[in-house]
């Protein structure tokens, strides 16, 4: 086991400072030392995007991340969203426009959608799905999913 | 305004059932607050990671464990040796004559069967030190010749899986009516071929996850499970672990999706179960994708030779085929290896007359995973085999694929009607969905654009698909055919408590239907209380006394009629407490909205001061009475047979004549499913089942080479549709006439899987008949349209 490394990163607006082994993926940092178990892991390869979180504002696929890279980063994950009482516009209208399901790529999904939204202000279905093709659903078949973000995108 | 069940106008009570109600789960899904299996965190949990054969075929010779042993943060590892002595092992029995069953083991012993088998597991203080391990694991193997052919694998010389059977065909069997070759004799117009729908596999996105729970105090033992069946798990576990089912509970708690490949006994919730009880603390094991895609159920792998022969006007006078399903290593728990290729027979004549009919059925054994179910099960193949039939005959005739369907279907006066296969079709909008489908898109019009666009060379197609489904099918069929467990009824118990609080206890286990909503909606409106005042308690083994799950369409069918009758019961019970409590007559008793009052006076009660005078306050009821209206009531529900599911699914695909890319520009689904609890899940469930579909249709394939190595291990090689693949669909529903089951709802949320890959099928055939193809085959990747394409350019090249 390698020697542990100290990483400082905020999450959700909360600081940590902790000591980690240099390969623990960014994933199972928030999953299992921070107990944010809304960040799903799908594939650990990078193609599925259940594990999608904001670095800095951008995302990212946390099982494609080391903790270590992230050190000095502000992470956002879902559970920085809105809280089960008070659903922030999108989750709203995932909600009203029934794009979940079984919920599991949803985390995955709001935060490549609050990527999208907080850089693209006006898009065509078409760039919005091709937005959102980096992260797979196997229940929805998309449709309601793209309802939900457009009429967000449209508030 | 909306029409009561009985069939009048009420116009007191908005109604919930058939409203788009928001769902009940989503809070705690979109805030990250569900709790998936491996959510769950219990105090001084082992992880198990699992060394799995590398071999599709071998003999296990000495397993050397000793450096695993000696690594940082190993508890132990395990082989089949030790948990063969902690377990029985679990057979998938059939009645079916000629059916060979096969063990379902946590690990492998003695040989291994297809690569990806769990062999040796270790268990660890973390999951990251348990994978450590598993290069200090030595494993000396003898291979064996891998049998990956299921036709090579049938033959009577092949290399056998089992030893001890007689062969790989682990069952075969034959039915039909009439006297197909007679009637084939004298059909004028014959149209057939060999079929092939490549394996696929669920993929649900939640890969599955088992934590195992054993209390050395009480020596009771809790799994949690990613499983879609908790009560048939925890039905099999009792005799695995040889424990009263008292002290076995299986929780399934939220699912991330199941499509059948969550429906199974899978050998690692065996294994972490037993290893839970031997080291006495919690136990978890979850599938990175790679062991989901090697090692979870897979389905679909059919081939199938098929002839259709119809009269001059189109009139279908016979159908035969010949199925050979590759089952893979086992016969699955507890659907058995007959499940996928009976299915396919069964389903095969379709919603139309078919007066001769046989098939012939094998199901055969090969060194890969085993098959399971799939949404659909069977179906996909059988319509996709079908509706290409059609096609052919149609184009044979010259007749427009539209008509030939509409003169062969079942008509209205013909119900109920007896399938070839024996299945019996209630009435169901057949006719309807496709006149309806053809509506939607306007069909003329797109058959005149599509002559437009042929004449500027490009190739664009139209295809039908029309399919009938049995939906929540009672205890008189079995959901497998010979199948020893009942999947046909549904108990629910609903109590009122001490606060007033309504809590609805279910055998069925959602993994994303939702319904913990549709359940209450159903339970609101038939108790009177406001929807947000029902819990509903679904996916745990202590919640009702016997249950399997949620599979075959059949929940909102078998649990929404078991809900039905308990929330009426306890309706009956309140009132008669309500009538002595306001004292009026019960006629007099309104209860609706959480509300009891006595019309026509200003006397009210909450649930809550009716549930403390009945529990608290002795002497505010008599003796006689208090003994009667015991706030909780429980029913049993049986469909008997089930229900009649129909739709019509109508494509329009263009393909780029030079990079073979397929676009789907329309896709409009009009199905009858009965009533309609909440039409938006209806929507989503028809929009995802789609997009399986198309996925069947266009990308996916599970991959093996020679060798029997599973060659499509990631999601970058098994391809499941985006958001950028998927197109925007139109969904209609029918409500032609309410079926027999209570509440007339039917079952419907495989049906979208049904039929999409044949109305893909048929459209990129109808884009391609100018060169003389015909799609045989699923998936259509872009590189087997090149492979269709050239083959029958050569031809013409050659016959030219």
């Amino acid at each position: 086991m390698a020697d542990k490394c100290r990483v400082r990163i905020t999450v959700n607006g909360v600081a940590y400072d902790q000591e980690v082994e240099p390969r623990l993926l960014l994933a199972d940092f928030l999953r299992e030392d921070l107990d944010l178990t809304g960040t799903h892991v799908g594939c650990e390869h990078g193609v599925c995007g259940a594990c999608t979180v904001l670095l800095n504002g951008d995302s990212v696929r946390s099982c494609l991340c080391l903790t270590v890279q992230a050190d000095g980063a502000e992470i956002t994950t879902v559970e920085g969203l809105g809280t089960v009482d008070n659903l922030n516009s999108l989750q709203q209208k995932f909600r009203e426009h029934h794009a979940l399901q079984c919920g599991f790529c949803t985390p995955g999904m709001l935060m490549t959608a609050t990527d999208l939204l907080s850089k693209n202000e006006n898009m065509s279905d078409e760039e919005l799905r091709e937005g959102l093709s980096g992260n797979l659903c196997r229940c929805t078949g998309y449709e309601h999913i793209v309802n939900a973000v457009r009429a967000a995108m449209n508030e | 305004m909306s029409k009561s069940s009985d069939g009048g106008i009420d116009l007191t009570r908005p109604k919930i059932i058939g409203a788009p109600v928001q769902r009940l789960e989503d809070p705690r899904l979109l805030t990250g607050h569900g709790k998936f299996t491996d959510d769950v965190k219990l105090r001084g949990t082992l992880h198990v990671a699992l060394r799995r054969s590398d071999h599709a075929h071998a003999r296990i010779g000495t397993i050397d464990t000793a450096e695993a042993e000696e690594m940082p943060g190993v508890v132990g590892v395990f082989t089949a040796e030790l948990l063969d002595a902690l377990t029985r092992p679990v057979f998938a029995t059939s009645k079916m004559k000629d059916y060979h069953a096969t063990p379902v083991r946590a690990l492998a012993g003695g040989k291994v069967r297809f690569a990806g088998e769990p062999v040796v597991a270790v268990v660890a203080q973390s999951r990251y030190l348990a994978e450590d391990a598993l290069a200090g694991i030595e494993i000396d193997y003898t291979p064996l010749e891998p049998v990956v052919d299921p036709e090579e694998a049938a033959a009577d010389n092949a290399v056998k899986l089992h030893d001890h059977l007689p062969g790989n065909v682990l069952v075969a069997r034959r039915f039909g009516v009439g006297d197909v070759e007679q009637a084939m004799g004298d059909a004028p117009i014959k149209v057939g071929g060999r079929f092939r729908f490549h394996r696929k596999t669920p993929t649900a996105l939640e890969a599955r996850s088992y934590l195992a729970d054993y209390d050395q105090g009480t020596r009771a033992l809790t799994l949690y499970a990613s499983t879609q069946v908790p009560g048939i798990v925890r039905d099999a576990l009792v005799e695995v672990l040889d424990m009263p089912g008292s002290k076995l509970r299986v929780i399934a708690g939220d699912v991330g999706g199941g499509f059948g490949g969550k429906a199974s006994l899978n050998p690692e919730e065996i294994l972490v179960c037993a290893l839970s009880r031997h080291l006495g603390r919690p136990v978890k094991w979850t599938a990175d994708r790679v062991e989901d895609l090697i090692s979870t159920s897979q389905s679909f792998d059919e081939i199938v030779d098929a002839e259709l022969a119809v009269d001059q006007d189109g009139t279908f006078l016979a159908l035969k085929a010949d199925i050979l399903g590759d089952v893979g290593a086992f016969s699955i728990y507890p659907w058995t290896a007959a499940l996928e290729p009976m299915q396919v027979a069964g389903f095969l004549p379709g919603p139309y007359r078919v007066p001769n009919f046989s098939a012939n059925v094998r199901a055969v054994a090969t060194n890969k995973a085993p098959m399971g179910p799939y949404r659909g099960v069977g179906r996909p193949i059988s319509a996709f085999v079908l509706e290409r039939l059609v096609d052919m005959a149609a184009k044979k005739l010259a007749m427009d694929p539209k008509e030939i369907r509409l003169r062969n279907f079942v008509k209205e006066e013909e119900f109920p009607h007896r399938t070839g296969s024996g299945i019996v079709w209630d009435r169901s909008g057949f006719t309807e969905c496709l006149e309806r489908a053809a509506d939607a898109i306007n069909y003329p019009a797109l058959r005149k654009r599509q002559a437009e666009a042929r004449a500027d060379g490009r190739w664009l197609g139209i295809g039908i698909a029309s399919y009938a489904e049995l939906t929540g099918i009672g205890s008189r069929l079995s959901a497998a055919p010979g199948m020893p467990i009942n999947t046909g009824t549904e108990s629910a118990t609903i109590s009122v408590d001490s606060s007033g609080a309504v809590t609805a206890h279910f055998g069925i286990a959602s993994h994303g239907q939702g319904l913990e909503t549709t359940l209450a909606q159903i339970v609101a409106e038939e108790m009177g209380v406001r929807l947000e005042d029902v819990e509903i308690v679904q996916g745990d083994t202590s919640a009702v006394a016997h249950s399997t799950g949620t599979y075959a369409s059949r929940s909102a069918v078998i649990a929404g009629g078991a809900g039905t009758l308990t929330a009426r019961t306890l309706r009956g019970k309140i009132i008669e407490a309500a009538s002595h409590l306001l004292d009026v007559d019960m006629a007099d008793i309104d209860f609706a909205d959480s509300l009891i009052s006595a019309r026509g006076t200003n006397k009210t009660m909450s649930l809550r001061e009716l549930a403390r005078a009945v529990y608290s306050q002795m002497g505010s009821l008599p003796g006689d009475i208090r003994a009667k209206v015991d706030l909780q009531a429980s029913e049993f529900y049986d469909p008997h047979f089930g229900t009649t599911t129909s739709a019509t699914h109508l494509a329009a695909v263009e393909i780029d004549p030079e990079t073979y890319e397929v676009s789907i520009e329309k896709f409009v689904v009009v199905e009858d499913c009965g009533r309609v609890i909440n039409p938006m899940i209806v929507d989503g469930q028809v929009h995802g089942g789609v997009a399986q579909g198309i996925g069947a249709a266009l990308f996916e394939e599970v991959v093996h080479d020679v060798t029997g190595q599973n060659i499509s291990a990631t999601l970058v090689d098994y391809v499941i549709p985006s958001a950028a693949e998927v197109p925007s669909m139109e969904v209609h529903h029918l409500d032609v006439e309410a079926p027999s089951t209570l509440g007339g709802y039917r079952g419907m949320g495989e049906g979208g899987t049904i039929g999409a890959p044949a109305a893909i099928a048929n459209a990129l055939n109808d884009a391609l008949s100018h060169l003389g193809v015909e799609i045989m085959e699923l998936p259509m990747t872009p590189e087997r349209l090149f492979q269709v394409i050239s083959a029958a350019q050569d031809g013409e090249a050659e016959s030219s």
